[in-house]
């Protein structure tokens, strides 16, 4: 297991400096300094062996955090546990910087002492750590026993990431689907690489314990349903507001740790008891029928040898209701380019000779139009006989629906012991699609 | 996200804490002494700012240890935060003052019985901290009550307290019983106890190899299933870890298994994905191929397996290193998924590398345009390793697909063109490999190739040029005067090129007599007459002989046709994959080493369960031995025996492997004594066909490269830094080590005059072998020169043997030839045998000798009682020998010292009934320890000796070292 954990600053100064394990010796500290942190090279692993002894360590802007072992511990693990500690410190006290960590540094040490015994990790929710150690001191002697045990049984309990007793006057929640969809595609317009990798992250501000089941447009739900001919009412509470019929197909996803995976196993629903506040509920990733924003079609001619002929054509492919924003087309020019000359029917577009492109930025484009560029550049005559490799255009846009075609068919709340229902309950869905690496070769 | 951070960091702004960083600014003299004055202050805010303050001196490195009594002091506090403080600091001190560490005791105790349940568990997890003997008998009772606490919190806490005193006093906690009611929190009703106590129980039974301590059972593993759905997500890791360790009955419990565990390969954690999927590669073994179920499995483990590819870099890293290894053993699971691992720009350099690795591993007809398209892309970026990587891997492909195999030649051509240097030198090396692949095809490129002859400066490079040349000396026409020009400066070449460049030589001269023979005769006295490597020589002689005895067998020797190279030059060895497949997740499958490498102490060897339920799959690795000397190479079949032998790690795979024959362990030992028996002959003609085949690097040509390994871990770790670490590790090595007698090992009558006489001695640390050498005979010796046969110890001369000036007639030198353990390895009988060519300028001459094992007993062979206790029980009896030693009039006390000298230590004495019993151990170079009883009567000159040691072939002759130290 973990044998020890050490922070340094950029210079390799030790602030914080915790041993967990008698075959970690001071030496250690000195041992990671040396080899990594003032070592000439870049770092080249992740993972460090020195005498014997393995080093873990992750970056967070210049603060070093390593853990330290002499064992076969789960590498994994390690590294989890890690990003978990700088999650902690953020939520605690915001930024991970040196400032902080030495303003900190009594509530650093009284974390690990709770986060980590002998080196195995403990639960480490900032919920239920905030409801007793605190950044005016633990809380503890002024505790009642009712609330002492509260706070054990949470820490302990298998609903570690929430407390009990929260309270609103509002029950509301917030879903926002995030994806980025990435593409490769030929000139002729073929599809040579498509994924889309998404995150539904939640706000959620509901009192007490709150039961939820989220439903989606998952295509084994859906056959499911169809086959068994039974058709759920979930679709009346439809939050997406979409067509919706269509279902996709998830090529996998993975949940926040309240949502009980036996049952998403076995019924492929999602239910769970939410953290309070804002948490990544699941990530997916989908490669079937996604729907691409924007198709390019580029046009380039060599006229002679010193001179580039480029049209480009862009298509928003959605409903013309809707509108992208935030569009970015960007054209690479040879490196012996030595004039350009753009004319757009829409936006601006200038030649950036640092970044050998040029740029043509759109604010917003509605849906089922249509925008062309044409450039005509000028080039060096050079002696290169190599042929200029044309580099694929890339583009940049956010829409507002997601390109995989992921909908929200439902979010039921269920509180028993609190007098709310579901349909009290405020719910706001919101979706959004970005450019991930959207590229075209030409 | 990060807004939200900011707006924390305004919102901490008016939080109290802003002041403490000025606690790491006090650097002023006479700092101690203020901070005593205001740690016995009588208010209490000033005593919990001077604590501060020592903590902060402490996490910088000062000493502070003086203030103990005086921090101690303030333990007596309700204020909580001010106790945890000072349990900081006593945690940190306590072993440098255990005396005054016992007046903590009381507060410890009291808090233990503390209403609040957070108090009693900071109490009990504190405590369990603090390593001073005293202390940990205090310990028991107090902990004892919090395992049978009402509050789960102080349980949880408890369990894990176990574990920290095991490792303090591991008698202690057995003779209390707290295994047991250990055993008992795995039924639990709260699922971070079982969890905590999982792991606690996981790691006391690693210690215990042979204990049935982590009973697996199909109860408590349904126990853990169901745990498993309830607890945090690291409870769930700890469960799924230990679940790893189980071996299910048949076929339908291994699936019920696996079915109750994929679930967890949805988790966000990646932890907990590796360790389901290591379950799952593991418990998989057990299914029958035709099953349904075996197909969705394996179809449901791509996806979660993709998707660590978008964790962040680090897990990437360490999931690209698990998926390396996956690939290996199930290639199917990952074959279409070959885009994900094509490297982004953004990408980490440790990320590219192992991206690079797989998808070379993932290459096959199918996508083999694809991956082509994007190597090349990778062979114009900065990072000079990762452009070398990505030649080579097109080189690979090449071999490994042979329809592509003309594209990445042209590919590579283009990329020679570019005559960026290493680009041009590490072409030239796979293009090597793709002449040996496919012979007689891609020749007209040997033209644009002797292009770049001058921009070569690395060896590997050098060398394949040469071997290049040399083998198709045929259709150059200029070949002499390219072999020529590297002839120039023979000297200041490597070993590798020097070589290369003789073979060459030979080889032209072999297909143009005519032109050559100057230049074949100039490269042989070059590599006869001036060179110290015996290799090089050697074999110069071999071919000057052929060449001037019988030139049509030199043709048949030296033009030979050459074996084929392998697709997959890389592969990890299969018994070393199967022992990492058990280990995904962990360093060991980040590192691709057994943990046995780098771990130290005893670890368990892990198989995996039924596959193919072979003699060969039963017997503990092979591996081992080879990590052992820091070579990851495949070790030759019967090697695998010698492994066993020289493993420290024997254990049979008693908790882990299939049910355990209680036999497996003497049949590989009587298979020892069959196998291995190599004539001397055999050996040595094998380094000479090695050479024939080309180079001895070409078989090993990408195999070679560190790829194995993570860079880190190769990496030369500076001396200093060692001795930083191991402070314990240099015990002052006494003087007087056991010296036998020389004896005559070569007669002059066998050896043209030449007679050698030696011993074998250990000083400071090193083994010396020592030799007289007579000339007897009537001419003038020299060009002096040793080799080892391989031997059961690896033992290999450190450098070259010194005889600087000729030997006259009737002179005779002594030298001491230091050895070191790091040579090839393979059993002899009797097992300190060691066989010795010697060559002078008469002739080349063979005998053998034998060398007393005690040379072999290193300087840190002195065992911790309580480990020899555990490991003298733990090993079976029928490893115990027992040895008489007659004659022998010393008391127990100068036998001992006399034994120390030679490195055998005595760890304890005990005496019973007149008779004094000796506990010794000594451990031998190759890390196998040996224990010894050896009991002396007052009065009665013969002793007895026990020795137990899990390789028991050692026990014969480490008696004879006994009996010859004593007896000295």
């Amino acid at each position: 297991m973990i044998g020890g954990l050490f922070i340094y600053n950029h210079k390799g100064e030790v602030l914080i400096s915790r041993v967990y394990r008698d075959d970690i010796g001071r030496n250690a500290v000195d041992a990671f300094r040396v080899n990594v942190i003032h070592a000439r090279q870049q770092v080249r692993s992740p993972v460090t062996n020195i005498a014997r002894t393995s080093f873990f360590h992750v970056k967070r802007s210049n603060i070093w955090l390593a853990a330290v072992t002499k064992q076969n511990v789960n590498a994994a693990m390690v590294f989890e546990f890690l990003y978990k500690m700088c999650d902690v410190m953020t939520a605690y006290f915001g930024k991970i910087s040196e400032e902080n960590i030495k303003n900190n540094f009594v509530l650093i040490y009284e974390l690990l002492d709770e986060i980590l015994d002998f080196g195995y990790p403990q639960n480490s929710e900032t919920g239920a750590l905030k409801t007793f150690i605190t950044q005016q001191g633990i809380k503890g002697q002024l505790q009642t026993k009712e609330e002492q045990s509260q706070i054990t049984s949470q820490v302990t309990g298998q609903i570690g990431w929430r407390r009990e007793g929260i309270k609103y006057r509002r029950n509301e929640l917030f879903l926002d689907v995030l994806e980025s969809v990435n593409l490769l595609m030929s000139p002729q317009g073929q599809v040579l690489s498509a994924h889309v990798s998404g995150r539904v992250v939640m706000k959620s501000y509901l009192s007490g314990m709150p039961e939820c089941k989220f439903g989606m447009n998952d295509k084994i739900v859906i056959d499911k349903q169809g086959k068994g001919g039974a058709s759920d009412d979930a679709g009346k509470s439809d939050l997406g507001g979409g067509s919706g019929k269509q279902s996709i197909a998830i090529d996998d996803c993975t949940f926040h740790q309240c949502v009980r995976l036996s049952k998403f196993d076995s019924e492929r629903s999602i239910s769970f008891i939410p953290p309070d506040g804002e948490y990544e509920l699941m990530r997916y990733r989908t490669t079937k029928d996604i729907i691409l924003p924007f198709r390019v079609i580029p046009l380039v001619r060599e006229v002679g040898r010193t001179k580039l002929e480029v049209k480009v054509v862009i298509k928003s492919n959605f409903k013309p209701s809707l509108l992208a924003q935030k569009i970015e087309v960007r054209i690479p020019t040879p490196l012996n380019t030595s004039g350009v000359q753009v004319i757009c029917m829409k936006g601006k577009a200038k030649y950036k000779a640092s970044e050998n492109a040029i740029v043509w930025k759109i604010k917003r484009m509605a849906g089922m139009k249509e925008s062309q560029i044409s450039a005509e550049i000028e080039l060096l005559p050079t002696n290169d006989k190599k042929k200029w490799a044309r580099p694929p255009i890339s583009m940049n846009f956010e829409v507002p629906f997601a390109p995989s075609g992921l909908k929200v068919r439902y979010l039921k709340v269920f509180e028993s012991k609190l007098n709310y229902s579901d349909h009290d309950v405020i719910k706001w869905v919101r979706y959004i699609g970005r450019s991930g690496i959207y590229e075209t070769r030409c | 996200m990060q807004e939200w951070a900011n707006q924390l960091c305004e919102n901490r702004q008016f939080g109290s804490k802003m002041t403490d960083s000025k606690y790491f600014t006090t650097t002023k003299k006479g700092e101690i002494f203020e901070l005593k004055a205001e740690l016995n202050s009588d208010k209490k805010e000033k005593k919990k700012e001077a604590v501060k303050k020592v903590i902060a001196s402490m996490t910088v490195g000062k000493d502070v240890s003086a203030l103990f009594p005086d921090v101690v002091n303030c333990m007596q506090t309700d204020n909580l935060e001010l106790k945890k403080l000072v349990y900081l600091y006593l945690m940190n001190y306590a072993k440098s003052q255990p005396d005054m560490a016992i007046m903590a005791v009381n507060t410890f105790v009291k808090d233990c019985e503390d209403p609040n349940p957070l108090i009693r568990a900071l109490a009990v997890r504190t405590m369990g901290c603090i390593r001073v003997d005293k202390i940990t008998e205090y310990l028991c009772e107090p902990l004892r009550k919090c395992l049978k606490d009402e509050d789960p919190y102080v349980r949880k806490t408890a369990a894990v307290c176990v574990a920290k005193l095991h490792d303090i006093n591991a008698q202690l906690v057995e003779d209390q019983g707290f295994l047991d009611t250990l055993k008992d929190l795995i039924s639990d009703s709260n699922p971070m106890v079982v969890a905590n106590a999982v792991a606690a129980l996981s790691e006391i039974a690693e210690s215990h190899p042979n204990s049935n301590l982590m009973d697996l059972n199909p109860q408590t593993m349904n126990k853990l299933l169901t745990a498993l759905n309830e607890c945090t997500e690291w409870g769930q890791i700890f469960i799924l870890d230990c679940l790893a360790n189980y071996t299910p009955r048949d076929d339908r419990e291994s699936q019920s298994i696996c079915e109750r565990v994929t679930p967890r390969l949805s988790h966000a954690n990646s932890a907990v994905v590796l360790s389901a999927v290591k379950v799952l590669m593991k418990f998989m073994e057990m299914l029958p191929k035709d099953l349904d179920y075996y197909g969705t499995l394996l179809k449901k483990l791509a996806p979660p397996l993709v998707t660590l590819l978008s964790a962040e870099p680090e897990l990437q890293y360490v999931a690209l290193r698990n998926i390396n290894l996956i690939v290996q053993r199930r290639p199917e699971i990952l074959k279409h998924e070959m885009k994900v691992f094509f490297v982004k720009y953004n990408d980490p350099i440790y990320v590219k590398l192992e991206k690079l690795d797989i998808m070379i591993r993932l290459a096959s007809q199918a996508n083999i345009a694809q991956v082509l398209a994007e190597l090349k892309e990778y062979a114009t970026e900065v990072d000079v390793d990762f452009v070398r990587k990505a030649v080579r891997a097109i080189g690979r492909c090449a071999i490994k697909v042979e329809q592509s195999a003309e594209r990445c030649v042209s590919t590579l051509l283009d990329l020679i063109q570019t005559k960026v240097n290493y680009v041009v030198q590490e072409a030239i090396v796979v293009i090597k490999d793709i002449f040996r692949k496919y012979p007689n095809k891609y020749e007209s490129v040997i033209a644009t190739l002797c292009e770049n002859l001058d921009s070569l400066d690395e060896p590997e490079a050098r060398a394949a040029m040469i071997w290049i040349v040399g083998e198709y000396a045929e259709r150059i026409d200029n070949a002499d005067e390219l072999l020529e020009s590297f002839l120039e400066g023979f000297h200041d070449e490597s070993t590798q090129v020097q070589l290369q460049l003789r073979t060459a030589i030979v080889k032209l001269f072999l297909k143009k007599p005519t032109e050559t023979q100057e230049l074949v005769q100039q490269v042989l006295s070059l590599a006869t007459q001036d060179s110290d490597n015996p290799d090089l020589r050697d074999r110069g002689y071999i071919y000057w002989r052929l060449l001037s005895t019988d030139p049509v067998a030199a043709k048949e020797v030296v033009l030979a046709e050459k074996p084929l190279i392998s697709e997959e030059t890389d592969l990890i060895e299969p018994t070393l994959l199967e022992e990492l497949i058990c280990h995904i997740g962990t360093l060991a499958s980040v590192y691709h080493k057994p943990p046995s490498a780098f771990v130290e102490g005893r670890g368990q060897h892990k198989r995996l369960p039924g596959s193919g339920g072979s003699a060969e799959s039963e017997s503990p690795d092979a591996v081992s031995a080879g990590a052992a000397n820091e070579v990851a190479a495949v070790i030759p079949s019967q090697g695998d025996l010698l492994g066993d032998l020289l493993n420290l790690d024997l254990t049979p795979p008693a908790t882990t492997g299939p049910p355990p024959h209680s036999g497996g362990m003497q049949l590989g030992a009587m298979d020892l004594l069959g196998g291995g028996l190599d004539s001397l002959m055999g050996d040595e003609s094998e380094p000479l066909g090695g050479d024939l085949g080309g180079s001895p690097a070409m078989g090993a040509g990408f195999g070679a490269a560190p790829a194995a390994m993570p860079p880190a871990f190769s990496a030369p770790v500076s001396g200093g830094l060692e001795d930083l670490f191991d402070l314990g590790g240099g015990v002052g090595m006494p003087l007087g080590s056991f010296c036998p007698p020389k004896t005559v090992w070569l007669p002059a009558m066998k050896a043209k005059g030449l007679e050698i006489s030696g011993t074998f001695v250990r000083r400071a640390g090193v083994i010396q072998m020592e030799m007289t050498i007579t000339n007897k005979a009537m001419s003038v010796m020299t060009g002096f020169a040793i080799q080892f046969n391989r031997n059961s110890f690896g033992l290999a001369p450190a450098g070259p043997l010194q005889v600087l000036t000729p030997l006259s007639p009737n002179q005779n030198i002594e030298v001491s030839l230091p050895l070191n353990t790091v040579g090839p390895v393979m059993k002899m009988e009797p097992l300190n045998n060691l066989q010795v060519a010697i060559k002078n300028n008469i002739d080349v001459f063979y005998f053998s000798c034998q060398y007393p094992i005690s040379v072999l007993f290193v300087e840190d062979g002195k065992m911790e009682r309580q480990v020899f206790l555990a490991t003298w029980k733990d090993i079976a009896n029928e490893n115990e020998s027992q040895f008489q030693i007659k004659d022998c009039h010393l008391n127990s006390d100068t036998a001992s010292n006399k034994l120390q000298t030679s490195n055998i230590f005595t760890i304890a004495k005990r005496t019973v009934d007149g008779q004094d019993m000796l506990y010794q151990s000594m451990k031998l170079t190759n890390g196998i320890w040996v224990l010894a009883e050896l009991k002396i009567q007052a009065g009665n000159p013969n002793y007895t000796v026990s020795l137990k040691c899990r390789a028991p072939e050692v026990s014969q002759c480490v008696f004879q070292s006994y009996e010859a130290v004593l007896k000295n």
